[in-house]
């Protein structure tokens, strides 16, 4: 079932009542999801959510306004108010705003899925949980617990530029955390990664990452982190596990190169960055090792899509190359503002909520090494993996990151389990002291990316690889 | 602009219609709840002085959770037709009978009356209170928003600013198969904005339930005063220092504390600090979930939680003792306590928690008087007493990304944000570059911590799940910062 008809009727009452540009996003999503813990069912539960977002420029103002309701009436009403919202706005104007050419007509894509996720059977998937939790329970876990999610999502998206474009867009993951507690303080492993895997993927996903197999390692190395050293304090050189590089490049290079943030639309919230746009194409950010690529076209990475929420179709482009500072994640307007002549990273994470600037699929290009190589290659270090706290302040320059688990490396070797693994850096300074990187690449999913007022929360992906890097401040405590 | 989005009774109609389409599809046995909640969101939203973003909503959600035979499954949907009404009850029904038993689940919530609230149907003029439901609040217009917006960049002169200001209006009902049917409607008001000048940020921030309340040209003036004065900041070398934190910070603490410390599911599951009857906090101290409102925090929630529970005061910490955590029925009966009426959509698995909270003001007469600061002072008023206490330490606005390194120690680390001074004899003697800070929070406010409380609580909002804190001003013995802008 189409709806274009009811968005190109939104676009049409918001162009009647002013507007010079319109544009409507139509969406029907259905979601799923069950949490299992200590081996039994917490909670399952589904959604569905439908309904309008229509997105109206009068003169210099944006209004948006969304409801509901798929009828042709409330289409039209809703692309009215997006315009009166608009003529609101311009009682506080600001300069004139172009919007940069799409290139996008009328196109249809769904992502690549093998097993449809809300085909596979709640007993086939309660039982993956329930087995998943107790046996990391039967292993010595205080407290084990799984999740998978999966969202499925079809949207019909008309603008006046002539956009007439369709998705359908299926979403899935899952993940297990096995948790111990000692006197006085709990330490947590989790599989495949803090929050689990996720990806635009097909149920093939959740089979792939083995919960069950893994759960009894969880449990044990859980329970030896309670009795594990501390990561010591100091400076040394620290090798990063691929799943905490993701999640490093997602803080502090994905939000940093976010085209709003650089232009102060985000200022008093999310925050603004530490670039500067006249440094775009000259400034260091990292070593010759650091190549950052934006990639919505990446097959089955948790920010992949065929056209972003402006129509612009999927693009791949640079964004740090050998070191140097040269693309941003931009809308059409942040583009034409910022005299950029690319958009493509703008997206809602629903009907309900306005289109902005937001990561796809921001990851860090693979290496000529091996974990074992860097390993064997490092004197004396630490190795860290799998994130547990994450902090940056709002130019996306200072960080702070808290891992599960931690090694000790001497002479080339992994040594002693280390509990409370800490690092912290400026962001920089961090990357220019990359000097090893695997070629061991995941795209890790990310579907919990907070940003905008009201609160949105993407789904972004990082294609990252273990990495050493040098001169690290380690085992920062309260 | 005429607006209809204020209901009456639309929700309650709905909710009793999915519960008797749960008996007609599943049978008498059924044990089922329903909460329909209509939400309209309004926010206007500025960045370099400018209005950029402008925004509105208005969904009705219905959330069905239904028990049959041993087994649980939830579904909500906001396609409230006839057909989408049915189709959420057959997929939940077909959910449920596929799903495995279900150990923990604890029944409905029986036929309960409301607590007195200002917050329900037309309790608000009548109820004597003066935070009672305002239907102008509800009825704001883009225009109403945008003139307080306006008036924020004026009183900035020139200085650059960003922020927002935002309507809500919730109106919502609960029905279960046992005969529990309640309804209650919200509206709020808020605007958070900041004002910069030469890399300082200034902060201004407010949530009441009246916007008449939000005053646009004061908070501007206020955030340009504190942008203004945080220039040239120098930078300090790590380490413990006595502080002050303004109401802005502290509702980052009383979050934290809420989420992690006073939440019934971490307790149950010993990943709270929390110990019931235990002295783990300064004699000063007492904290209270209110959330039906009081004088203190004039802008009530909703008088009942997604179980259909009524909601009430909640006393916490009592001068010191830890007397209780927020618990939804699952989370009550695995802790062996009663519902505090605490569930939400997310509650079974995220745990229930506090989500009106207040830290109790001490007293003004224990305040010395000071003569009023000039309009250039970076200092919070109700802060003012307490940095005169202060030999040397830091003043702290805003709290920022703050994030748990061990939830059982409540270990914290985060940033300071919008604006830190150093405090020498009383006085603020420099701007201070933002710092990062490595600190246990149940630790910072612990007994012999807490040096001094302000006299007058500041309500503020939430700055992303919605919940509301009532913060005065607090003095601390000791905070841990672990870095500067260096590293």
């Amino acid at each position: 079932m189409s709806h274009f008809d009811e968005a190109y009727s939104a676009v049409q009452a918001a162009l009647d009542a002013g507007a010079r540009y319109a544009d409507c996003r139509i969406m029907v999503r259905r979601t799923e999801s069950m949490t299992a813990r200590d081996g039994d069912v917490e909670e399952l539960g589904s959604g569905e959510s439908a309904g309008l977002g229509v997105r109206a420029l009068v003169g210099s103002s944006w209004g948006f306004y969304a409801v509901p309701d798929l009828s042709d009436s409330a289409a039209r009403a809703a692309g009215r108010r997006a315009a009166q919202i608009a003529q609101a706005s311009a009682t506080v104007p600001g300069p004139p705003i172009d919007l940069v050419p799409t290139g996008a007509g009328e196109a249809s894509w769904a992502s690549a899925c093998e097993v449809d996720p809300l085909s596979v059977s709640l007993s086939t998937k309660g039982d993956l949980l329930v087995g998943a939790t107790a046996a990391a329970k039967a292993a010595g876990a205080d407290l084990a617990e799984g999740i998978y999610q999966i969202w499925d999502t079809r949207k019909w998206f008309v603008s006046s530029d002539g956009h007439r474009i369709d998705q359908h867009t299926r979403e899935c993951g899952a993940g297990l955390t096995a948790s111990a507690y000692g006197d006085g303080e709990i330490q947590r492993r989790s599989w495949p990664s803090h929050r689990g895997q996720y990806g635009t993927s097909g149920w093939e996903l959740v089979d792939s990452l083995d919960l069950i197999a893994n759960a009894p390692r969880m449990a044990e190395e859980a329970r030896a982190l309670l009795t594990a050293p501390l990561c010591p304090s100091g400076e040394t050189t620290l090798v990063l596990g691929g799943e905490q590089l993701a999640l490093q490049i997602h803080e502090s290079v994905g939000h940093a190169i976010e085209l709003d943030r650089i232009l102060g639309w985000e200022a008093a919230f999310a925050g603004t960055s530490w670039l500067d746009l006249e440094k775009l194409g000259s400034l260091r950010y990292g070593s010759e090792l650091m190549n950052i690529t934006i990639d919505p076209g990446l097959p089955g990475a948790l920010g992949s899509f065929g056209y972003d929420d402006e129509g612009t179709p999927a693009t791949r482009r640079d964004a740090v190359r050998d070191g140097i500072w040269v693309g941003v994640l931009a809308g059409r307007d942040s583009a034409a503002v910022a005299g950029l002549d690319y958009a493509g990273s703008v997206r809602s994470d629903g009907w309900a909520r306005l289109p902005m600037v937001r990561m796809t699929n921001v990851g860090l290009e693979p290496g000529p090494h091996t974990l074992d190589e860097i390993i064997a290659n490092t004197e004396d270090g630490v190795f860290m993996d799998i994130n547990r706290s994450w902090s940056i302040d709002d130019r996306r320059l200072n960080f702070q990151f808290g891992c599960e688990i931690g090694y000790e490396i001497k002479n080339g070797k992994l040594g002693r389990m280390l509990r409370n693994p800490t690092y912290t850096g400026i962001g920089p300074k961090f990357w220019q002291s990359m000097d090893m990187l695997s070629s061991e690449s995941v795209a890790w999913g990310t579907p919990n990316c907070g940003k905008g007022q009201p609160g949105q929360v993407g789904h972004t992906g990082h294609p990252a690889a273990p990495a050493r890097f040098t001169n690290v401040r380690v085992g920062v405590r309260g | 602009m005429s607006l209809d989005i204020v209901r009456t009774g639309a929700e309650l109609e709905l909710a009793a219609r999915v519960v008797e389409l749960v008996r007609s599809v599943a049978g008498p046995s059924a044990e089922a709840e329903v909460m329909v909640q209509h939400d309209a969101e309004a926010l206007t939203r500025f960045a370099n002085s400018m209005i950029h973003q402008n925004v509105a909503d208005a969904v009705t959600t219905v959330r069905l959770r239904l028990h049959l035979d041993g087994r649980t499954a939830s579904g909500s949907t906001t396609v409230v037709g006839a057909d989408g009404l049915r189709g959420l009850v057959e997929r939940t029904v077909a959910a449920v009978r596929l799903s495995p038993p279900d150990a923990t689940w604890t029944g409905l919530t029986p036929p309960t009356p409301l607590h007195h609230s200002a917050g329900y149907h037309g309790s608000g003029p009548q109820s004597g209170l003066d935070f009672g439901f305002d239907e102008a609040t509800a009825r704001a217009t883009p225009a109403e928003r945008a003139s307080r917006v306006r008036d924020f960049v004026r009183a900035a002169e020139g200085l650059e600013t960003a922020g927002y200001c935002r309507t809500t209006y919730c109106s919502a009902a609960f029905a279960n198969s046992a005969g529990q049917a309640v309804e209650g409607r919200t509206a709020e008001a808020a605007m958070d904005g900041i004002a910069r000048v030469n890399g300082s940020d200034g902060v201004a921030r407010r949530a009441s339930g009246r916007i008449t309340d939000l005053d646009g040209a004061a908070l501007g003036a206020r955030a340009a005063a504190k942008a203004r004065a945080g220039q040239s900041p120098i930078e300090l070398a790590p380490g413990r220092y006595e502080v002050v934190l303004e109401p802005e910070a502290v509702a980052d603490v009383l979050d934290n504390l809420a989420l992690f410390g006073f939440n019934g599911k971490a307790y149950a599951q010993k990943q709270s600090f929390a110990e019931l009857g235990a002295d783990q906090f300064d004699p000063s101290v007492t904290l209270v979930d209110e959330p039906l409102g009081s004088r203190a925090e004039p802008a009530p929630g909703l008088p009942f939680d997604d179980e259909g529970t009524p909601r009430e005061s909640l006393v916490l910490v009592r001068d010191g003792v830890t007397r209780a955590v927020t618990h939804d029925r699952t989370s009550a009966a695995e802790a062996g306590a009663t519902s505090t009426g605490h569930a939400s959509p997310a509650s079974r698995s995220w745990g229930p928690y506090p989500t009106h909270m207040r830290l109790e003001a001490s007293p003004a007469a224990t305040e010395p008087t000071l003569p009023p600061a000039g309009p250039s002072s970076p200092t919070a008023e109700s802060a003012r007493p307490l940095v005169a206490r202060m030999e040397r330490g830091l003043l702290i606005t805003d709290f920022w990304y703050t994030r748990v390194l061990d939830p059982k120690t409540l270990v914290i680390t985060g940033l300071t944000r919008n604006g830190v001074w150093l405090v020498e004899d009383g006085e603020v003697t420099a701007a201070v570059g933002n710092m990062r800070f490595t600190q246990s929070y149940a630790q910072a406010l612990g007994p012999g911590q807490v040096l001094g409380i302000g006299s007058e609580s500041v309500l503020l909002p939430d700055r992303w799940t919605g919940t509301r804190y009532a913060a005065p001003a607090l003095h601390l013995a000791s905070w841990n910062l672990t870095g500067n802008a260096s590293g």
